[in-house]
């Protein structure tokens, strides 16, 4: 069994923001880096499944992005993946989503793979549409926001989330592919000798120009803070003082203190 | 300009969601139509046609039927505009249709500026302004953004549509959410733990603040992933939705599925470390401080009044 796991580096989302000269990215530098969240869960399932499979399968990651994504890379690979396919690319960052998904299925399309885990979203761009477009380039079902995620004799079964704590049942044949939800399952940390081990494992370089063979559908015009709608307080300054501000304020607007 | 907007039908009924749809056709000036798998015993109030393909025979998931249905109205429609609500139906229904048309798709879009469309970036504290290159856009909406129209009214002009279509899965049926055995939705004080409390432990001390102002304790969602709460105390677009007298959200950063769940609390105090929190657009009072400290001082100033 053949399994792909697609993953992007983020980052850390409290970090302080600046827009970059061009005006239409966050700029990149005096920022922490990490895997987005929803693929640690990506990863974390197609490791599971392995391991529920005796090690035979063969897992590969795959991320698209600058140099720096290789570190991350490494994460996934002491969490249990068997390969790396590093695409290459410093303007990752500027491609839309149909451009991303051409260059994962363009890799993927000869490959065999029988199932692929995405993430169901980035954090930072939040299309959640990256996993749908390479199934459908690649003519394969997919299922969208798993939350449980299950494999048996060539079929899968998983939970879709729906809204209000609904879930839907959907079953599908592989070859197929996933997009994770939070809360699938709990990604592991990787321990020391697997981190030692990842070391040696095969981390491929692809040149990102082998692979794209579209063009972008959308432009990005600007990128700017919001405006703050005001209206709210903002209290700093000793902790011990900020309790009696909130107790007056409790007092004076709400009636819970009554 | 046209839209085609597509609704959404849940286990037999159309959700309100559709409405918000319709909000957005006449933020845009769009002459709109909509495309529905439903039934015509649950039809949107709605002033003109409604594309409906019935549900019972094509279900009401299943993606690759719904493309080609929907992509048989386009095809009539001509759209500007493919407009879907940003849920678990149209953030999985959209993409298919996009590529299918090789349009371009702006999801979770939030405006409308001149021709672009805006949408959030990085968890809302940026926003990015974009423009399709393609006659054909597919948009899926925020929840909310919009809002709805005041009291949607009128009777659509039905016409019905049907194809052979097939997709690769099987949809064996829905689950329900496990029975609750505190209920948040009538809580009138609510404090909620988010990922800033740090560790499970640290839940204790907002227990401890929720009782000591005579309320309940909730959680954003990954403190419930992480084993950290129990999901019936999650509040948010797939936790419960609340409406307290007093929500004191505490290191919670204030995503839109958070947002989604409590902004229709009366009075809202967030305590966060990071000023710039996405919580602050929705906060009467923001605390910045660490939670760890502030929450026990808080505590023990209620308990000694
Ligand atoms: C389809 C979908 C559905 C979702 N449904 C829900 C839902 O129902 N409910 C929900 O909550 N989320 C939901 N989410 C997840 C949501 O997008 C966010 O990931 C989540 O709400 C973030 O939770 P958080 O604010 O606790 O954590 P984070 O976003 O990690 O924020 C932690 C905050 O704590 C602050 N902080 C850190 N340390 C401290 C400290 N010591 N003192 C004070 N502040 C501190 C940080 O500045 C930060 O603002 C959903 C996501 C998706 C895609």
């Amino acid at each position: 069994m053949k399994l792909l796991v697609c993953i992007k580096q983020v980052p850390d989302m409290e970090s302080r923001f600046k827009v970059d000269s061009a005006g239409t990215w966050y700029a990149e530098s005096d920022l922490a880096w990490r895997m987005n969240e929803y693929d640690e869960y990506a990863v974390e399932q197609v490791v599971q499944l392995k391991e529920q499979h005796g090690g035979s399968p063969d897992i590969t990651v795959l991320s698209i992005g600058p140099d720096r994504v290789k570190e991350m890379m490494k994460k996934a690979l002491a969490m249990g993946c068997d390969r790396g396919v590093h695409v290459k690319d410093d303007e990752s960052h500027r491609k839309d989503s149909f451009e991303i998904a051409s260059i994962i299925a363009e890799f993927a399309k000869d490959k065999g793979f029988d199932v692929i885990f995405t993430g169901m979203q980035s954090q930072d761009r939040g299309s959640a549409q990256v996993g749908v477009l390479v199934a459908e380039m690649l003519g394969l079902p997919a299922v969208t926001t798993v939350v449980d995620f299950s494999f048996d004799e060539g079929a899968i079964t998983a939970k879709r989330e729906l809204e209000g704590g609904l879930k839907a049942i959907v079953k599908a044949r592989t070859p197929a592919l996933v997009t994770c939800q939070l809360g699938l399952n709990t990604p592991r940390y990787p321990t020391l000798p697997n981190i030692m081990k990842a070391k040696k494992k095969e981390l491929l370089s692809v040149e990102v120009g082998e692979l794209l063979k579209v063009e972008e559908l959308l432009t990005t015009e600007k990128i700017y803070f919001p405006e703050k709608k005001g209206g709210g307080l903002i209290l700093e300054g000793d902790v011990g003082d900020l309790a009696d501000q909130l107790i007056k304020i409790l007092k004076e607007k709400t009636g819970v203190l009554a | 300009m046209k839209a085609l907007l597509v609704g959404e039908y849940r286990e037999g009924k159309l959700l309100d969601s559709t409405y918000e749809l319709v909000a957005f056709a006449r933020e845009l000036g769009a002459e709109a139509s909509m495309f529905l798998v439903g039934s015509e015993q649950s039809l949107p109030r709605y002033d003109g046609t409604v594309y409906l393909a019935d549900a019972a025979k094509h279900g009401e998931f299943n993606p690759g039927a719904h493309k080609q249905l929907l992509l048989e109205v386009i095809e009539k429609e001509k759209p500007d505009y493919v407009v879907l609500s940003h849920s678990s139906y149209g953030w999985d229904l959209a993409p298919r249709v996009a590529l299918a048309l090789k349009a371009a798709q702006v999801s979770e879009v939030v405006g409308v500026a001149g021709g672009s469309l805006v949408v959030p970036v990085c968890n809302a504290k940026l926003r990015r302004q974009v423009k399709p290159k393609t006659a054909t856009t597919v948009v899926t909406l925020q929840a909310g953004a919009f809002g709805l129209p005041d009291e949607p009214a009128g009777t659509p002009v039905v016409e019905k549509v049907d194809a052979d279509a097939a997709g690769g899965l099987e949809f064996a049926g829905y689950e329900a959410a496990e029975k609750t055995t505190v209920d948040l939705t009538k809580a009138d004080i609510i404090v909620t733990a988010g990922r800033g409390i740090g560790k499970p432990e640290n839940l204790e001390m907002i227990a401890q603040l929720a009782q000591a102002l005579g309320g309940e304790y909730g959680a954003s969602r990954p403190v419930v992933d992480a084993g950290w709460a129990d999901h019936n105390r999650q509040v948010g677009s797939t936790g419960q939705t609340v409406s307290p007298k007093l929500y004191v959200a505490c290191g919670v950063s204030g995503a839109i599925q958070h947002l989604a769940g409590m902004k229709k609390s009366e009075f809202v105090i967030a305590i966060n470390t990071d000023k710039d929190a996405p919580i602050g657009e929705v906060a009467d009072v923001l605390a910045v401080a660490d939670v760890k400290q502030l929450v026990p001082a808080l505590t023990e100033k209620l308990k000694a009044r």
